[in-house]
């Protein structure tokens, strides 16, 4: 018994300023038609659900049910903040697995305000979402600055080697229809604009979007008998939460656990995603051909590389420089062209990740296509211990 | 001068940084268990411990740059600038020899210039923003010269 993606679809990402309902209708009928399976055929709708922005997100299965007609399906909403895509397609996989379920449609969309995400209104002295702004004026590119500069200290990396990741990416989205911003980047340009937290610039740090994302899952059995060509399997949906101690400072949190009780845990938090992934799947970091990272800033994406296991640590400013992970290279990071190239759409990038690589290892990712991809891995990590890493194989 | 946030830290001449200490495996907890949420709501975060209660200890003031950043762009609500204009500062998330993490200000004076992975910090008191009630204070790390 496995699980397919019997087909996929995006609205194109950007600032639309419309109601997210739209674009997940859009994302949706999209991956129902690249399925060609009729809607009333669905039987269970998985719904991404964003807490920040436009509350009827709060609803999001119902609100995307209603809005494609109701049809009586079954149905679910996930939150896991940025890792709410992934948990929405484990939650359809699991109801396939289980037999409850054959045909299930899961929905991401949002729309986000421009300029830093910030917790909700009112005064919550016990969140810490809303304690690191107040009490430190901690922004998520704080954070996102906090791993670059340790990069920087411990394995040399340099902020050109930063803005070379949006080099890679501007170059791998140019001919993606779905990317908000396609336009090729220069070191120089990156290191020209503004400074918004030592050493990231501006275009080091993804922009937010509004945008959406829709995959049609299957049992491989309906997808044989329904006669749907080249469905990409799903090997593994890693949805894993912290080993304690969690020693590495993670957003929105003040502080780590402490170690001195128990020592450090063999892997790190998102190593230990990556690696429930391989282990589900079965796949050695080795056999990946291509691999869909969250790069909410450049250097987050040398990060994931090393905690994919794709190189050791430390070395993923090599990679880079050798034009490794550059499509023709031996392990192409972000095709896509990645956040750099989409800007944050909370609930639908986890499914946006999957739809390109369902797009690649079909063969369909039309000039940015990794060739012959078979293995596929995607990266990203929620708020509050949320794990997000999915493989795909064909 | 009222701290920003209750429990968290002391003041006066030799500041400290407050945990909860789990009475039975002694595990460490920053930012301390809420007081209002009471000690018998306490359940210790070491998963092979069942303690329930704990203790209130003090943190060593000294510990090691793990990194560093800063805010260039004034940081959104619930965030409240001290200076209009806004003024850049920065950021030090700093390793205790306890063995935990704490994310921090640096202190008024000091930038990214001043911080090295690795470099030494010491705890200091000074002023975070103020409002009706008059200055607030919070803790900061303060770089140490080698």
């Amino acid at each position: 018994m496995s699980v397919v993606i019997a087909g996929a679809g995006m609205h194109p990402w950007g600032k639309w300023g419309r109601n997210f309902t739209e674009y997940g209708v859009h994302a949706a009928r999209a991956a129902l038609q690249d399925s060609g399976i009729a809607w009333a055929d669905v039987d269970l709708v998985v719904g991404g659900e964003t807490v920040r922005n436009g509350y009827a997100g709060y609803v999001a299965g119902s609100t995307f049910a209603q809005a494609l007609g109701w049809n009586g399906a079954r149905i679910a909403t996930s939150y896991a903040a940025c890792a709410t895509g992934a948990q929405a397609i484990d939650t359809a996989r699991a109801r396939i697995l289980a037999g409850l379920s054959e045909v299930a449609l899961v929905v991401g969309a949002d729309t986000t305000p421009k300029g830093f995400l910030a917790p909700n209104a009112g005064e919550r002295w016990n969140d810490p979402d809303w304690l690191r702004f107040r009490l430190l004026g901690m922004t998520n590119p704080a954070y996102f600055a906090l791993y670059a500069r340790r990069r920087m200290d411990l394995y040399g990396a340099t902020a050109e080697d930063f803005a070379q990741v949006k080099v890679k990416n501007a170059r791998h989205g140019l001919e993606n229809p779905y990317a908000r911003f396609r336009k090729e980047s220069s070191v120089e340009e990156v290191l020209a604009s503004p400074m918004v937290s030592d050493p990231l610039h501006l275009l080091d740090i993804c922009a937010t979007s509004d945008g959406a994302a829709a995959v049609v899952l299957t049992s491989a059995e309906y997808a044989k008998r329904h006669g749907i060509a080249s469905p990409v399997t799903v090997a593994a949906v890693s949805t894993v939460t912290p080993t304690f101690p969690n020693t590495v400072i993670d957003m929105p949190l003040l502080a780590t656990d402490c170690s001195a009780v128990t020592g450090v845990p063999e892997r790190t938090f998102k190593e230990s995603i990556g690696q429930a992934a391989y282990d589900e799947a079965g796949v050695d970091p080795a056999d990946v051909d291509v691999a869909e990272v969250y790069d909410l800033s450049t250097a987050l994406e040398l990060d994931w590389i090393e905690d994919l296991q794709l190189c050791k640590r430390g070395e993923a400013e090599a990679l880079l420089r050798a034009g490794d992970t550059t499509l023709g290279g031996r392990i192409p990071v972000n095709p896509s062209g990645g956040l750099a190239c989409f800007g944050e759409a909370v609930p639908a990038q986890a499914i946006a990740q999957v739809c390109e690589l369902t797009w690649q290892l079909q063969g369909r990712a039309e000039g940015r296509q990794v060739e012959g991809a078979r293995v596929g891995i995607t990266a990203n990590q929620g708020l509050f211990g949320h794990g997000s890493s999915v493989i795909l194989t064909r | 001068m009222t701290p920003v946030i209750e429990g968290w830290f002391t003041t006066g001449e030799e500041p400290r940084l407050l945990a909860s200490r789990c009475t039975a495996c002694r595990n460490l907890v920053f930012p301390p268990v809420s007081s209002d949420a009471g000690a018998a709501t306490f359940y210790c975060r070491n998963p092979a411990c069942d303690g329930q209660e704990h203790d209130s200890v003090e943190l060593s003031p000294r510990g090691t740059v793990w990194s560093y950043t800063d805010a260039q762009y004034q940081p959104p609500a619930p965030y409240l600038p001290a200076a209009d204009p806004f003024q850049p500062f920065a950021l030090a998330a700093v390793e205790l020899p306890e063995g935990i993490v704490v994310l921090g200000q640096v202190a008024d004076g000091f930038g990214v210039s001043d911080l090295r992975v690795g470099a030494q910090v010491e705890l200091v008191i000074e002023t975070l923003n103020v409002d009706e009630t008059g200055e607030r204070t919070i803790y900061r790390w303060k770089p140490v010269a080698a």
